[in-house]
C-alpha cells in the first residue's frame, strides 16, 4: 500500500512538472483539430460514421468534459477508437470545446454537465442479472459492445447505432459511476439507448446495474481490449518452380479453396508501357466474397488489405511467393473483432502459399 | 486530498497508466480522411491529385462490383493503386519482401453523400523493413499520402483549387 502511494506521488510530481514546462500556446483551433483527427470517423459535424455520433443533444447533455477529455486521451483499446496521446492538453480542450458547440440550440445555451466522482452503491450480483435481462441484447453478454462500427451505412445491421463496449478499460476509466447512472436514468433520445426508469427499473435497480458495470474493471483483460501481436509483416515461401509454374499452381490452389480468381497481372502493369512489363514479378488477386462481406461488416477499413493478393517474383535466381501478414496488420485497426478474421486470413494465406510451392 | 479522492484518483491513474503502456494502436497507423463529396466526384479528384503529386495511378479495383455480383448489398467501394514507376521497378530488386506492400493504395468507401479515404500510413513500413536507407522513402510516401488525402478533402470543400 505504502509503495503504491509513493509511486503515485512520484507520478503526480511528474504530472505537475510536465504542466510547468509546457510551452505557452496560442489559442488552438478546435474545429481544425477535430477535422484532422476525428471527422473521418465521427463525421464532419459529429453525425457518426465509422465512429458513433457525437453531436446528439441527448449525448452532449449526459456526458462531462472530463469524460470527453479522457476518452480522447485513452481511446477504447480494441474498439476502433484510437488513443490520442500526441495531442497537447490545449489541443484536447479545444476539441472538447468544438464538440460542445454542437450542443447549443436556438432557445438555450448548452452547458456541460458535471458529475460527482462519488461511487454509486449497488449490489453488483443483482446488477448482473438485471444486465443480462435488460442490456446484454445490445451491449453483449459481458458488456463487450455491439458488432460492427459506428452507424449503419451501406450494410444491413440490427441497430442504427453501435452499442458501445462497457467492459472496455478506456470507457471505464473515462466514465464516472454518476455519469453511467445518469445515462441509464434518462436514456439518450434519438438513439436505441432508452431511459430505464421509463422501462420500469427502479433507481435501486439502476444502482445495481452501475455497480455491475463498474465491476468489469476488476475482471481485467477484457477480450475486447486485446490486440494481436505477431511475427513478420510478410508471409513468404520459396518456390522450387518457375514464376510461371508457381502462378499456375496458385491459380489451381485458389480455385480449389473456393476463392474466386480476380486477376493475374505483372507488378508494374500500369507503370510501364504495354508490352514492357516485367514478367518475372506477378501479382495474383483473388477473393472469397463471403469472407470479404463478413470482414467489411465488421470494419469497412479492412478492405485496405482485400482482395487477397499473392506476389510471385524472381529474386537472385530464387522464386519467392509472398503476401502481407494480416495477423501483423490487425493491430493498426485497433479492432479486436478483426483479430479472429485476420488470424483466419493469415492461415488461409499460409495454406495457399504452401500448397503452391508443394 | 482526502482518502477517498486519493483512492478515486489513484484508480484512474493506475488504469490510465496501464492503458498508456499497452501496445495498442496509436492514432496514426492509418491515414483517414472524410471528403464532403459523392463517391464518383471523389474518385475523379483523387486520381487527379495523385497525378499532380507526381505519382502514377496504375489501376482502380472495383471491389463493390464483385460483391454485388455475389449477391451482397454494398455501397461503392474501390481501391486505387499508385506509385512511382522507378520505385516500383527498383525497390523490389533490393528489398524483395517490400513487393508484398506495392503498389501503394488508397481505399475509397462511400458513406451516403460523403466519401471516406483510407490508407496505411507508409511510415509504418519502417517498423517492418529496418534498412535505414528506406526511412527516407517511407517518410516521402507518408508525406505524399497525407498531401493527397488532404488535398482531395480541401478541393472538394472548395478551400483550394
Ligand atoms: C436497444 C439497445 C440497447 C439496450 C437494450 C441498452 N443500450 Fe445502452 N446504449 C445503446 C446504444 C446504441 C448506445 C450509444 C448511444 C449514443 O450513441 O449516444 C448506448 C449507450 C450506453 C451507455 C453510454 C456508453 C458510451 O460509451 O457512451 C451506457 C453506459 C449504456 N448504454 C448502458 C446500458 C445499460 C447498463 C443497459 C441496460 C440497463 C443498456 N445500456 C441497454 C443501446 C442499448
Ligand atoms: C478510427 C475511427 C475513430 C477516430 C479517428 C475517432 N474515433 Fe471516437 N470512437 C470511434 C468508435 C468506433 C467509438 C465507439 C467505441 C465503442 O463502441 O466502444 C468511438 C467513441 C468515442 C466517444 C465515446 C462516445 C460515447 O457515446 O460515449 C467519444 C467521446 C469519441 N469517440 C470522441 C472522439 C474524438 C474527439 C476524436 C478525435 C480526437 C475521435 N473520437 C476519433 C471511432 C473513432
Amino acid at each position: 500500500m505504502l509503495r503504491g502511494h509513493n509511486l503515485m506521488y512520484r507520478i503526480l510530481l511528474l504530472v505537475v512538472i510536465a504542466g510547468l514546462v509546457q510551452p505557452v500556446q496560442a489559442a488552438v483551433d478546435g474545429a481544425r483539430l477535430y477535422t484532422q483527427n476525428c471527422a473521418a470517423c465521427h463525421g464532419a459535424k459529429g453525425a457518426g460514421g465509422v465512429g458513433v455520433p457525437l453531436s446528439l443533444h441527448d449525448f452532449l447533455d449526459s456526458i462531462s468534459d472530463e469524460y470527453l477529455r479522457k476518452t480522447i486521451r485513452l481511446g477504447r483499446p480494441g474498439r476502433v477508437m484510437p488513443a490520442f496521446r500526441m495531442l497537447s492538453d490545449d489541443d484536447v480542450n479545444a476539441i472538447v470545446q468544438h464538440i460542445r458547440s454542437w450542443g447549443h440550440k436556438p432557445e438555450r445555451v448548452h452547458t456541460a454537465p458535471v458529475f460527482s466522482a462519488q461511487s454509486v452503491k449497488g449490489d453488483a450480483l443483482r446488477g448482473k442479472a438485471l444486465f443480462a435481462k435488460n442490456c446484454a441484447s445490445c451491449h453483449g453478454a459481458n458488456g463487450e459492445g455491439g458488432a460492427g462500427t459506428g452507424v449503419t451505412m451501406s450494410r444491413p445491421r440490427n441497430l442504427p447505432i453501435l452499442a458501445p463496449a462497457l467492459n472496455n478499460p478506456g470507457f471505464l476509466a473515462a466514465a464516472s459511476d454518476e455519469m453511467i447512472k445518469a445515462t441509464l436514468m434518462k436514456g439518450r433520445d434519438n438513439t436505441p439507448m432508452a431511459s430505464f426508469l421509463k422501462q420500469g427499473l427502479s433507481e435501486q435497480d439502476i444502482n445495481d446495474v452501475v455497480a455491475y458495470v463498474r465491476a468489469y474493471e476488476r475482471s481485467s483483460g477484457a477480450k475486447t481490449a486485446e490486440v494481436l501481436t505477431s511475427e513478420s509483416a510478410v508471409i513468404v515461401r520459396e518456390s522450387p518452380y518457375s514464376v510461371e509454374e508457381t502462378v499456375a499452381n496458385l491459380k489451381s490452389t485458389i480455385l480449389g479453396n473456393n476463392f474466386r480468381l480476380i486477376r493475374i497481372q505483372p507488378l508494374d502493369q500500369g507503370f510501364v508501357d504495354k508490352g514492357k512489363e516485367n514478367k518475372s514479378r506477378i501479382m495474383v488477386y483473388s477473393c472469397n466474397f463471403n469472407f470479404l462481406n463478413e470482414a467489411l461488416k465488421v470494419d469497412p477499413r479492412v478492405g485496405l488489405f482485400l482482395p487477397c493478393r499473392v506476389t510471385v517474383m524472381e529474386h537472385k535466381g530464387k522464386v519467392l511467393v509472398m503476401t502481407v501478414n494480416p495477423k501483423r496488420l490487425s493491430a493498426i485497426f485497433n479492432n479486436s473483432e478483426l483479430n479472429r478474421l485476420c488470424e483466419e486470413m493469415s492461415k488461409i494465406y499460409v495454406e495457399m502459399l504452401e500448397e503452391a510451392v508443394l | 486530498m482526502n482518502g477517498k479522492m486519493i483512492k478515486q484518483y489513484g484508480r484512474w491513474l493506475v488504469v490510465s497508466l496501464g492503458l498508456l503502456c499497452a501496445p495498442l494502436a496509436g492514432a496514426d497507423e492509418l491515414i483517414m480522411v472524410r471528403v464532403h463529396s459523392t463517391f464518383p466526384e471523389t474518385m475523379t479528384t483523387l486520381q487527379e491529385v495523385i497525378r499532380k503529386q507526381g505519382y502514377t495511378v496504375s489501376r482502380v479495383q472495383r471491389v463493390d462490383v464483385g460483391l454485388t455480383k455475389t449477391g451482397y448489398k454494398t455501397a461503392e467501394y474501390r481501391v486505387v493503386f499508385f506509385g512511382k514507376p522507378k520505385e516500383i521497378d527498383e525497390l523490389p530488386s533490393r528489398y524483395p519482401k517490400l513487393a508484398a506492400y506495392l503498389p501503394l493504395k488508397v481505399t475509397v468507401i462511400a458513406e451516403r453523400d460523403e466519401t471516406l479515404l483510407v490508407s496505411l500510413n507508409p511510415i509504418l513500413l519502417g517498423d517492418f523493413f529496418l534498412q535505414p536507407e528506406l526511412k527516407k522513402t517511407f517518410a516521402a510516401w507518408e508525406k505524399a499520402v497525407r498531401n493527397i488525402l488532404d488535398r482531395v478533402r480541401m478541393e472538394e470543400e472548395g478551400l483550394i483549387k
